[in-house]
């Protein structure tokens, strides 16, 4: 038995509690980040390369779905003229809460001075940046006549068209490319000062020069380090507003409707915990998987999985809340079409779903007030996964409950999804893994630098 | 050009405590390399305040009313269209766009401005090739001093640094 699991993780204090004895020394912490990518011979990749496999084989039947969408038209999906979102629009809003969470993290997390972020922002990151951008490939795919999705953009035309500045359309294709942009940046400055360490680390040319590259010329100068801590606390400034700001924004394009369930000011924060809550969840998977296959077991502890799951803790009892807010509202609203909306979602065709929902997001993490269940690396994953599957739940639900269930009776249809809906969905998972690997492989999955300064000031008394 | 004497620490407390104290101990230190931010060296050395926060704002200010004033022209007086008696000038509506492009040209002019002032890209800094630079991304810590052009001080400052707890001393040319 090691010490870190004889003494529970609150009772050691400071900045040890976040690292195992064999992670608490600079070289140690460069030797289990670096060692993966450069010495290349003493380490296996067979779990990796049969990941690839199977993403690569996911990432194809999401092109041909999203080729036969551009060729034959959103027809081949399950939407009909009543429903008429359905699974591009929901894998939109699950993929973009995810892709939240990474800044959420970054961020946020560093504004409040929570050093243990050290250790998982980078992949968080990472996560963020290719949820984000798979999130904005489906409303492009979802588009009638995504040929034209360019007229989002202001640009001098002979057409004299301008975009309609008051259209959610418009407000998302705006969030969604300052956000991920601004993603890339706050994550490539990150990396900097670690690509530096990689370069100096590299035992032959070839990697030397890809890293040096990729560093810039990096030095680690005392005035270097000055100008990146002010940019980087700057840049966490502005991602906090403007992560919240995107969620924000895809709330309003359900609440800015007249649909019942559709009208509620309660979205945009309800939308903005929803992401936090699925990102954190996803954040936590890939932590797993990262620490299993990377042997980062002395950086990334079970101390950050108890963290992180108190947060999500939090995050489902916030959920549950507006679960409850919005069935009050409905209730004591005294609207006809509300209140049959809510029996409808109980009671009607979507309602053991409905309840799958309601038991994966709300029920199952309350097994977290369980301290032994949050430092259960297996305990969390799994629960990760549930929830994940639970706010997926969510987000097909919120649309198809409302569409199939709006004021005109005669109207009322059910959506029936293709084979194309999985695909894609499934389709998208596979792009991101496929991203996500290719990312562990050249990339260093800890932010070094980050976690060197972690152990510094665990040593320092 | 004068010559630099790199000196590589593995402590950072005398390492720290080096740097603090070259003034009395006669050799001037040019630059401090290491491998996570000393905050408390940078004062030491007297490097200028950075300006990567007010051009951000600057930027970002710009970037926003540019947004808002293309907004406007486009709405109200370049093709006027009026959709159910709406206010052609829809602030509340119109806010968002200014917001997310302000923030992200903000990250923009600090990223260009971090470059600037950290002298980047410098991909043939001559410190590379230098023995005892290559543990500062790692696990070193590295002074940069003045070499002084007379044999006995160097050799005297070289001691010196000894005394403090160097563990190489290397001289370079910049």
């Amino acid at each position: 038995m090691t010490m870190a699991l004889t003494i529970p993780a609150e009772r050691t204090a400071g900045p040890e509690r976040w690292t195992l004895p064999e992670a608490r020394s600079l070289e140690a912490v460069n030797a289990i980040v670096a060692a993966p990518l450069l010495e290349r011979s003493s380490w296996s990749w067979r779990a990796w390369w049969i990941g690839l496999c199977v993403s690569l084989a996911a990432t194809m039947a999401f092109l041909v779905t999203v080729f036969l969408v551009f060729d034959r038209g959103i027809g081949i999906w399950g939407v009909n003229s009543t429903v008429v979102w359905g699974f591009a629009i929901a894998d939109y809003v699950w993929w973009i809460g995810i892709g939240n969470a990474g800044t959420l993290i970054s961020s946020m997390l560093l504004l409040m001075r929570q050093s243990w972020r050290a250790s998982t922002n980078r992949f968080a990151e990472a996560m963020t940046l290719f949820a984000a951008t798979i999130a904005g490939i489906f409303p492009i795919v979802h588009l009638g006549r995504p040929i034209y999705f360019y007229w989002l953009t202001p640009y001098p035309n002979t057409m004299h068209l301008w975009p309609q500045w008051r259209s959610a359309l418009i407000w998302d294709f705006w969030a969604i490319l300052s956000y991920i942009l601004f993603s890339i940046l706050f994550w490539y400055v990150g990396l900097i000062p670690d690509f530096a360490t990689m370069r100096d680390r590299a035992q032959t040319r070839a990697p030397a020069i890809f890293y040096g590259a990729l560093a810039l010329g990096w030095c680690g100068s005392s005035r270097q380090w000055h100008v990146y801590e002010k940019l980087h606390l700057a840049l966490a400034c502005l991602g906090v507003p403007l992560v919240v700001s995107l969620h924000s924004v895809v709330g309003m394009d359900f609440a800015a409707s007249l649909m019942p369930g559709w009208q509620e000011t309660i979205f945009p924060p309800y939308f903005v915990v929803g992401a936090m809550y699925s990102g954190f969840a996803m954040v936590l998977c890939l932590a797993a998987l990262v620490r299993w296959g990377f042997r980062m077991q002395g950086l990334i502890t079970t101390a950050h999985f108890d963290v992180m799951a108190k947060v999500m803790l939090a995050a489902s009892i916030i959920m549950g809340l507006s679960y409850a807010t919005e069935w009050f509202n409905a209730w004591y609203g005294g609207q006809h079409a509300d209140r049959s909306l809510v029996a409808f979602e109980f009671a009607g065709h979507y309602a053991p779903m409905f309840w799958a929902l309601l038991l994966c997001n709300v029920v199952i993490p309350q097994a977290f007030w369980s301290s032994a269940i949050r430092s259960n690396v297996i305990a969390v994953f799994v629960i990760s996964v549930i929830i994940n599957i639970g706010m997926w739940l969510e987000r097909i639900l919120i649309i198809w409950n409302t569409l199939s269930h709006d004021y005109l009776p005669s109207a009322w249809r059910m959506f029936l999804p293709t084979v194309w809906d999985w695909l894609l969905t499934f389709g998208s998972l596979g792009l991101f893994a496929l991203m996500f690997l290719l990312f562990v492989r050249i990339i260093p999955v800890v932010s070094m630098h980050e976690v060197r300064k972690l152990v510094a000031e665990g040593q320092s008394p | 050009m004068t010559q630099l004497l790199l000196a590589e620490f593995t402590d950072q407390r005398r390492f720290v405590e080096a740097a603090r104290r070259g003034r009395d101990a006669q050799y001037r230190v040019v630059e401090v390399y290491t491998p996570y931010p000393l905050e408390e060296l940078h004062d030491e050395l007297s490097h200028r305040e950075s300006r990567i926060r007010p051009v951000m704002f600057v930027g970002g200010v710009l970037t926003a009313a540019l947004a808002y004033g293309l907004e406007y022209y486009s709405a109200a007086i370049n093709y006027p269209y009026n959709s159910g008696g709406r206010p052609l000038d829809a602030w509340p509506a119109f806010m968002l766009v200014p917001f997310a492009t302000g923030i992200l040209v903000a990250a923009v002019c600090g990223f260009a401005t971090f470059l600037f002032e950290a002298r980047l890209p410098y991909l043939s800094n001559p410190l590379f090739a230098a023995d005892g630079y290559g543990g500062a991304t790692q696990d070193r810590f590295v002074l940069a001093i003045e070499c002084p052009q007379d044999g006995d001080d160097r050799s005297a400052v070289t001691k010196r640094l000894s005394d403090f707890g160097a563990i190489s001393i290397q001289q370079v040319e910049p």
